[in-house]
């Protein structure tokens, strides 16, 4: 947002260095000035807490990298020897483990905020799609990662996932030859991802900078979805939103720590704790959970579509539920943002994050019996939410009356029947 | 209903309360953040693989006299020599005023044990590993930069300033040292 | 009010999604169910039975290292606190007790620094010695096992922080053996055993009542029965596994007594900051 910046250099130091590199100015401006609407919730700290743990992930996964050996016949040992004899490596190693499970957690919240409040509408359309590109980023990043202990768990996971690659027709096999560094995954595969699992979250991390630069053009959405009209319905982000984000964060890492220092492999599978083995498939092999909706989209196409295969429609299922993502500021026609509005949205919604949820237990359950045929219906309204709800409802739904301002949503909040009294001035 | 720019600057009658409070949540966040950083820091220390080799014991009963055999210490060579009589007593005629880094044969072995020579390797100019039975002074000669030790692996000539180190060590038997 | 609302909704959401990873579990192992057990290192405030673990580690010594190697334990953590707390020199003297072959390939007696010796020089003389089965590395195997819970006990275990499925899975393991139901054919020089995936184990039991006997200290006798064995070495197993467990919730502890804390600081702040900002 537009602003008069109110930076006054304090003393001779701050002029010198304002007139050469106006990085206190900047940081003024864009972390402690920026204009932010006083009517966010608490659904809006997880863009925060995802900074907080992105920078966790990198501190400790630096510290990690000291320790490692990515080679195939030292590499799970080197991480038992973060566990055993590094000191405080048993901690550092599974702050970074569950790290990640906290890390999808967030993200996964926060992009149904952004879902239900419409914050990927005009225009706010580049951040929602730097924030998608974000999430496949992450994606990869966390699969790479779950890679480098080279137990079961993580060769049968590269194996599978790199096969997906596998299923372009004509080009699938030198592709997938490309990627791994040879015929199977083997050492060099293992190499080539832990490189990778060094330099993507800078990758990441640059990103974020874009997205929040996109972020303060428009400035923030807010629960009602109504744009801010003054001065007054906004504050600076530094020191409310800086203390609210900081209270939140804290909260998330109680049960972070809970997982980190008590529990740390409920989020993973005991057998990653068997070294890889390239001649043994374990039992029932799935991904980690935060995979696991779209691991259920890719199980659910076991039937060929015209020339194209179930292997290849799998695969098309798969990257189409995470590319929809990037048109959603299309699909979606309605005029109004804020789901809070929209009566009849509301329903399909929550139905979508039941159906999403649905997903992932059905990614874990075996792909027999009744569970094929379920996630072929999760999968379908999956998409039908993206390209049929969302392009219609906005046609045919009449939203309830929007207020017209925050100032006026706040003042009916703080009338409301409930506490009768009357707002007073200091209040 | 007015939102000020800063209202949490104004209204001084709870100035000190809040005070307080924030100055209590800054000074926990601080122990928090410390608490935070030094595991970070502490996992650069050596590792207890590490520091389970950073004593050893070693068995001298195969070592004749005249003879010398180098072992790792923390991964350092270290020179393990059972001296002849002639080399102690040649250590022992030395004057101190000959002396660059002036030690006593005494110093540098323990009583009781004045045949065993026990120093880490590598030479204190610029980390070579000095040759033994060599040079004029009959003890170590260093081939990177020309340092001479004596039979009591005291520097004598050249670039190095100080003598050939001793680590701590200690005998447990008449066989057998513990160093480190 | 929203912010309620909008922070249990926080809470069911995440509740959610760390509920599902079980599933996963469930569906991984579809072994018979096999009963929670008592052990003192479960929950937040768990920590290993010192004299336990030292039971165990004589079953595990004289039983099961005479086929399974242990590669990544080292006799010096014998004597770490936290877990069964040998002196320095019994680790020494136990330590000296054993040849290691160096990297020169030079047999000398080992020191404390020195891993556990694996009892067959590679896999595929552990197989030929075994009847074609390979007797798994026991370095982590107490994590590398696990139990279900059916629906919806699983649950619980997030709140419970149960992460003992490995002992209780050895420990149902060990007292699994018997004489197969009518029907199960069992293949020549494998076992029946009720909690083996697929029931045909390569193990012959291991254990028997007084095969090892006890050091019995006065006061306390401990029983010399397979049941006893197999939670002794359950236990001793999962400290072998995880050597610094009863550090890192003692850790875990504080830390989460501080966030606690600072949490509640935080929100006096916030609500203090805001308290003029009507939002």
């Amino acid at each position: 947002m537009a602003h008069e910046s109110s930076y006054v250099p304090g003393n001779f130091v701050e002029k010198w260095i304002d007139d050469r590199l106006p990085i206190i100015r900047w940081s003024k401006e864009h972390l402690m000035d920026y204009p932010t609407p006083k009517n966010l919730n608490y659904w809006w700290t997880f863009g925060a807490i995802l900074a907080f743990m992105l920078a966790v992930q990198i501190i400790t996964g630096i510290v990690l990298a000291m320790h490692y050996t990515p080679q195939i016949g030292l590499a799970f040992d080197s991480v038992e020897h973060i566990r055993r004899d590094v000191n405080g490596g048993r901690i550092i190693q599974s702050v970074h483990a569950t790290g990640a499970s906290m890390f999808f957690a967030a993200m996964y919240i926060h992009m149904f905020r952004g879902l239900y409040f419409g914050s990927y509408k005009a225009p706010r359309e580049v951040i929602w799609i730097l924030g998608v590109l974000l999430f496949v980023l992450v994606v990869t990043t966390a699969f790479m990662g779950y890679v480098l202990p080279w137990g079961q768990m993580s060769f049968w996971a590269a194996t599978v996932i790199t096969n997906i690659v596998g299923a372009i027709p004509v080009i699938g096999t030198p592709i997938l030859e490309l990627l791994r560094g040879g015929f199977a995954v083997d050492n060099a595969t293992l190499n080539r991802f832990f490189s990778l699992h060094y330099l993507l979250p800078f990758v990441i991390a640059a990103v974020v900078a874009l997205h929040i630069w996109a972020l303060h053009v428009p400035g923030n959405n807010n629960p009602i979805g109504v744009e801010v009209k003054s001065s007054r319905e906004t504050v600076p982000f530094h020191p409310y939103y800086t203390m609210k984000d900081l209270f939140a964060v804290v909260v998330f890492c109680i049960p972070f720590a809970w997982f980190a220092f008590f529990a740390p492999d409920i989020l993973g599978h005991p057998d990653n704790y068997i070294m890889a083995n390239s001649q043994v498939t374990p039992a029932h092999i799935v991904p980690e959970w935060y995979f696991l909706p779209f691991y259920a989209i890719l199980r659910a196409i076991d039937f060929n579509i015209l020339f194209i295969d179930s292997k290849l429609g799998g695969v098309i299922f798969f990257a189409g539920a995470i590319l929809v993502l990037f048109v959603v500021p299309w699909l979606d026609t309605s005029k109004v943002r804020s789901g809070t509005f929209r009566p009849i949205f509301k329903w399909f919604f929550w139905l979508f994050i039941a159906n999403f949820v649905f997903l992932t237990w059905l990614g874990s359950a075996p792909a027999e019996g009744i569970y094929v045929l379920l996630s072929k219906v999760a999968t379908a309204y999956y998409f039908i939410y993206f390209l049929i709800v969302l392009p219609l409802l906005g046609r045919f739904e009449t939203p309830r009356p929007l207020p017209t301002s925050i100032s006026e949503a706040v003042l009916a909040k703080h009338e409301s029947p409930v506490t009768a009294q009357p707002v007073t001035a200091s209040h | 209903m007015a939102t000020q720019s800063n209202p949490a600057l104004q209204d001084a009658p709870q100035a000190g309360r809040r005070d307080f409070l924030y100055i209590a949540t800054a000074a926990v966040g601080a122990v928090g953040v410390a608490g935070a950083v030094w595991p970070l820091i502490n996992q650069l220390n050596p590792d207890a693989s590490v520091l389970a080799l950073a004593s050893i014991e070693f068995d001298l009963s195969g070592i004749a006299t005249g003879q010398s055999v180098t072992i790792k210490w923390r991964g350092l060579p270290v020179f393990v020599r059972n001296r002849t009589p002639e080399e102690v007593a040649a250590a022992l005629a030395v004057p101190m005023s000959d002396l660059k880094d002036p030690q006593t044969d005494q110093e540098r072995t323990k009583a009781g044990h004045e045949q065993w020579l026990i120093m880490i390797a590598n030479c204190t100019h610029l980390g070579c590993i000095p040759v033994g039975e060599s040079g004029e002074f009959g003890g170590w000669a260093c081939p990177c930069h020309g340092s001479q030790f004596d039979t009591a692996g005291r520097i004598r000539k050249g670039p190095a300033p100080t003598n050939l180190v001793v680590p701590p060590y200690e005998f447990i038997s008449d066989t057998l040292v513990q160093i480190g | 009010m929203i912010k309620t609302k909008s922070i249990i909704g926080a809470l069911l959401v995440s509740m959610l999604f760390a509920a599902v990873p079980a599933v996963a579990q469930e569906a991984a192992h579809a072994t018979p169910e096999i009963q929670k057990e008592q052990w003192s290192f479960s929950g937040p405030l768990g920590t290993f039975d010192r004299d336990q673990l030292q039971r165990g580690f004589q079953v595990f010594r004289e039983v099961c290292s005479s086929c399974h190697s242990a590669r990544l334990l080292a006799f010096r953590n014998l004597g770490e606190p936290g877990g069964p707390e040998f002196t320095e020199g019994q680790v020494k003297a136990l330590a000296a007790e054993y040849q290691i072959t160096d990297a020169d390939g030079v047999k000398r007696p080992g020191i404390p620094a020195d891993h556990w010796p694996a009892p067959f020089a590679n896999d595929q003389e552990a197989r030929d010695a075994n009847g074609g089965a390979l007797p798994p590395d026991m370095s982590v195997l107490a994590k590398a096992r696990g139990t279900t819970q059916p629906f919806p006990w699983w649950i619980l275990n997030y709140f419970t922080a149960y992460s003992e499925g490995g002992p209780d899975y050895i420990h149902a393991l060990l007292n699994g053996y018997g004489t197969p139901p009518a029907g199960t054919e069992i293949p020549e020089g494998k076992y029946y055993n009720a909690v083996f995936p697929g029931h045909a184990i390569g193990m012959a039991p291991p254990l028997s009542d007084g095969a090892v006997t006890y050091e019995q200290t006065e006061g306390a006798s401990v029983p010399l029965t397979v049941d006893q064995y197999s939670r002794d070495v359950a236990s001793f197993l999962m400290w072998v596994a995880e050597p610094h467990l009863a550090s890192r919730k003692e850790a875990g502890f504080q830390v989460i007594i501080f966030l606690v804390v600072f949490a509640g600081l935080m929100y006096l702040v916030k609500r203090r900051l805001w308290a003029s900002v009507a939002h």
